[in-house]
């Protein structure tokens, strides 16, 4: 009986009995109805296994009642800390996201993509919320002439390739340069350089392999603004000047307008950045032999130049102008140009949002969901996004953290505000044997934790972490091959 | 060090979930992984945990852990199962700064273990940054600490219209 009914209904029912006043029959009524509040089951359905769809589902899984199924296009976990995070970045949050998912109120579905396999209206007809966890899996475009030339290529995509994104591992960057452009100047920049100067070993197996064999030996890192206005963290940026065997250099002249009262009246994460740049601007010990990352401030790229074979050779830079305005400081161009001569561009200004369904309003100019407090427009109840898809694509993890425990909030608040609408659902009870039926290879956590052994396996062979399959057929059959 | 016990010792799922509702952990800790880079694998190290720290939340209740000599305040927060959301993600590996918190002025003056740059880059990418704010996994206990009470930071409201 005790598990039909829960505490609250118990001691209704007890006090009914006691009450001299009660009749038999007429608790019944009271007892059903607050039974109908604690013993169902609220069926979640999160889109999406980064750090915004698992903090979320840790977060949601504090009302008992949730029942969470964590939908993801590849066959492996994880989002951008598989993905993105460099190899030697890797933290341990991974260990928490693999406690929430063994655990018996969350499922792993992978290998699904969403929008595609199943749509978004199937899976709102079967969970009592949706949320958007799916994350900024785009890149932002200069749209200035030449970004089509060949070895002008998204950081992003370079990212995917030393990391292992399966759509990626193919991408074969350009190395046989001795100049490299950035164009940048946030973390993503400094990964990219960092890999391209001195490649972690923990990197993609053919990733290493090319790098090892690369011609690499400038990089140039351009901004639009300057030295106060960077966007990567000072943790990254120490972490570029310890390279072994290269120096990072910043030019004294970019620092002639920003006074040491300026740098003093800084708050203190921004003082520390600036007064580490400055320092390396005054460097005199300079090494000839050393490979070079180059920081230029106030550049703007206008057009990107090709040889005859359409391969990028070089890149037209506008010097700017700073130009303090309400709303932060913007850039002018001046009339002075240069020319840096390169034989791969990478562009790393940013990453935007997809739709994966044409009913989820896309902000077209951000590239971000347009949502209020996680909850989509144009949705009364039950449709949510959470992470880089909801917020943009910016912040690290903890930020994501954050963001996520804060929209986890406003959902469970409305679950309780909208009770009359939560009805018992299907869930995954009904869109996985669909999946099934139309040949989708589903993967579970189980499985995916059998790839997880392989790839390690594979990587003590090598003496790293992991050798991670780029192949999503490798993943496939990898768990294929345990079952038989 | 960063492969948790589930494939350090080959444990099944169930075996580790019955655990798991044994110790009745919170949905989101990150128990099962962080031994390695504590002290408390010191096996040898008998003393009882009697350093009291008293963690502040954001609002305003007070949560009592104790610790040893040479545990930092990480491991106060997990040893004594101290529910703080989202505390010490990385585990102490200077990767997060999710164990930000903040020290009163003169215990934060009388700490022997100066924050390093590395602690203090971390330290810039946390949110309510204070002048006398320290990363947790980086304060180690002493005797003379007993009693130390810390505020954990409200964390950033990040949720808004786009
Ligand atoms: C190159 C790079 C390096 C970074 N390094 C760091 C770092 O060192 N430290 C740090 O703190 N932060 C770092 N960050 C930031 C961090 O990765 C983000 O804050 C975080 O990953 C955002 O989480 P998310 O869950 O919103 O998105 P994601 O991590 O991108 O997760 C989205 C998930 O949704 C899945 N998905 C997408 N579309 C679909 C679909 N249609 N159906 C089903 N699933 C789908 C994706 O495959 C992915 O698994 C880095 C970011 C980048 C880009
Ligand atoms: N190790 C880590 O912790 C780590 C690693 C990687 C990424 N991340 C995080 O992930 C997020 C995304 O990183 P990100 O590097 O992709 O983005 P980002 O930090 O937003 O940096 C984008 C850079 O591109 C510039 N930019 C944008 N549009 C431009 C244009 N049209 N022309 C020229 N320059 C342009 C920006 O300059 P303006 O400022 O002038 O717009 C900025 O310097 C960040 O929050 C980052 O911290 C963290
Ligand atoms: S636990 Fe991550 S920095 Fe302390």
């Amino acid at each position: 009986m005790s598990s039909f009914f829960c505490k609250q209904c118990l001691k209704t029912m007890i006090n009914s009995f006691l009450s001299v006043r009660s009749n038999l029959f007429s608790y019944v009524p009271n007892v059903t109805l607050a039974c109908k509040r604690y013993i169902q089951t609220i069926k979640v359905g999160i889109i999406g296994s980064g750090p915004a769809g698992f903090y979320t589902a840790q977060a949601l899984l504090k009302d008992s009642r949730v029942l969470i199924d964590i939908y993801e296009k590849y066959p492996v976990p994880f989002g951008l800390i598989r993905f993105g995070v460099a190899p030697d970045h890797q933290s341990n949050v991974i260990n928490s996201f693999t406690n929430t998912a063994l655990q018996d109120r969350v499922s792993f579905y992978g290998n699904i993509n969403i929008g595609q396999d199943v749509t978004l209206n199937q899976l709102l007809k079967s969970y009592n919320a949706v949320v958007l966890c799916y994350g900024a899996t785009e890149d932002r475009k200069l749209n200035i002439e030449g970004e089509d030339l060949i070895n002008v290529l998204p950081a992003r995509r370079f990212v995917g390739w030393y990391n292992g994104i399966p759509q990626d591992s193919d991408l074969n960057p350009f190395l046989q340069t001795e100049d490299v452009v950035i164009i940048g100047h946030g973390n993503v920049a400094l990964d990219c350089a960092r890999i391209l100067l001195s490649p972690s070993t923990d990197i993609t197996n053919h990733a290493l392999t090319a790098l090892r064999e690369s011609k690499v030996k400038r990089v140039y890192l351009v901004g639009r603004r300057g030295p106060l206005q960077v966007s990567f963290t000072i943790k990254e940026l120490r972490e570029l000047t310890k390279l072994p065997g290269c120096d990072t250099i910043v030019f004294p002249e970019d620092f002639k307008n920003i006074t040491a009262e300026t740098i003093n009246e800084l708050p203190r994460p921004r003082k520390r950045l600036t007064e580490l740049l400055l320092s390396l601007a005054n460097e005199k010990n300079l090494n000839n032999n050393h490979k070079r990352c180059v920081l230029m401030f106030c550049r703007s790229p206008l057009q990107i130049v090709g040889d005859k074979h359409g391969k990028v050779s070089s890149v037209n830079l506008g010097v700017n102008r700073l130009i303090q305005q309400e709303d932060g400081v913007k850039t002018e161009l001046t009339d002075e140009k240069e020319i840096l001569k390169c034989g791969l561009f990478l562009r790393s200004i940013g990453y935007r949002a997809v739709s994966i369904d044409p009913s989820i309003p896309l902000n077209d100019k951000t590239g971000v969901i347009s949502n209020t407090n996680g909850k989509v427009h144009g949705f009364d109840f039950g449709l949510y996004c959470s992470g880089w898809a909801a917020t943009g694509a910016t912040g690290v993890i903890i930020g994501t953290m954050n963001a996520s425990f804060e929209i986890a909030e406003h959902i469970l608040k409305d679950f309780g505000q909208n009770e009359p609408l939560l009805v018992e659902k299907p869930g995954a009870t009904e869109i996985i044997p669909h999946l099934k039926s139309k040949g989708v290879k589903v993967v579970t956590f189980n499985d995916w934790q059998r790839i997880d052994e392989l790839e390690k396996n594979l990587g003590s062979q090598l003496g790293k972490p992991r050798e991670k399959l780029v192949n999503q057929k490798d993943m496939i059959k990898a768990v294929d091959e345990e079952k038989d | 060090m960063s492969c948790s016990l589930v494939y350090r010792v080959g444990l099944s799922r169930t075996v580790i979930k019955s655990y798991r509702n044994l110790l009745r952990l919170s949905d989101h800790s990150s128990l099962f992984s962080t031994s390695t880079n504590s002290s408390n694998v010191d096996k040898k190290d008998q003393s009882k945990p009697d350093i009291k720290v008293t963690f502040i939340k954001a609002n305003g209740q007070k949560i009592v852990g104790y610790g040893k000599t040479n545990e930092n305040l990480l491991d106060v927060v997990i040893n004594n199962h101290l529910d703080i959301d989202g505390f010490g993600a990385c585990e102490g590996t200077l990767a997060c700064s999710t164990c930000h918190l903040i020290l009163k002025k003169d215990d934060f003056d009388k700490l022997k273990n100066k924050p390093t740059d590395e602690e203090l880059d971390m330290l810039d990418l946390a949110f309510g940054l204070t002048e006398t704010s320290r990363l947790g996994c980086q304060v180690y206990l002493t005797k003379e600490m007993d009693g130390l009470e810390v505020v954990v930071p409200e964390t950033i409201n990040d949720a808004r219209t786009t």
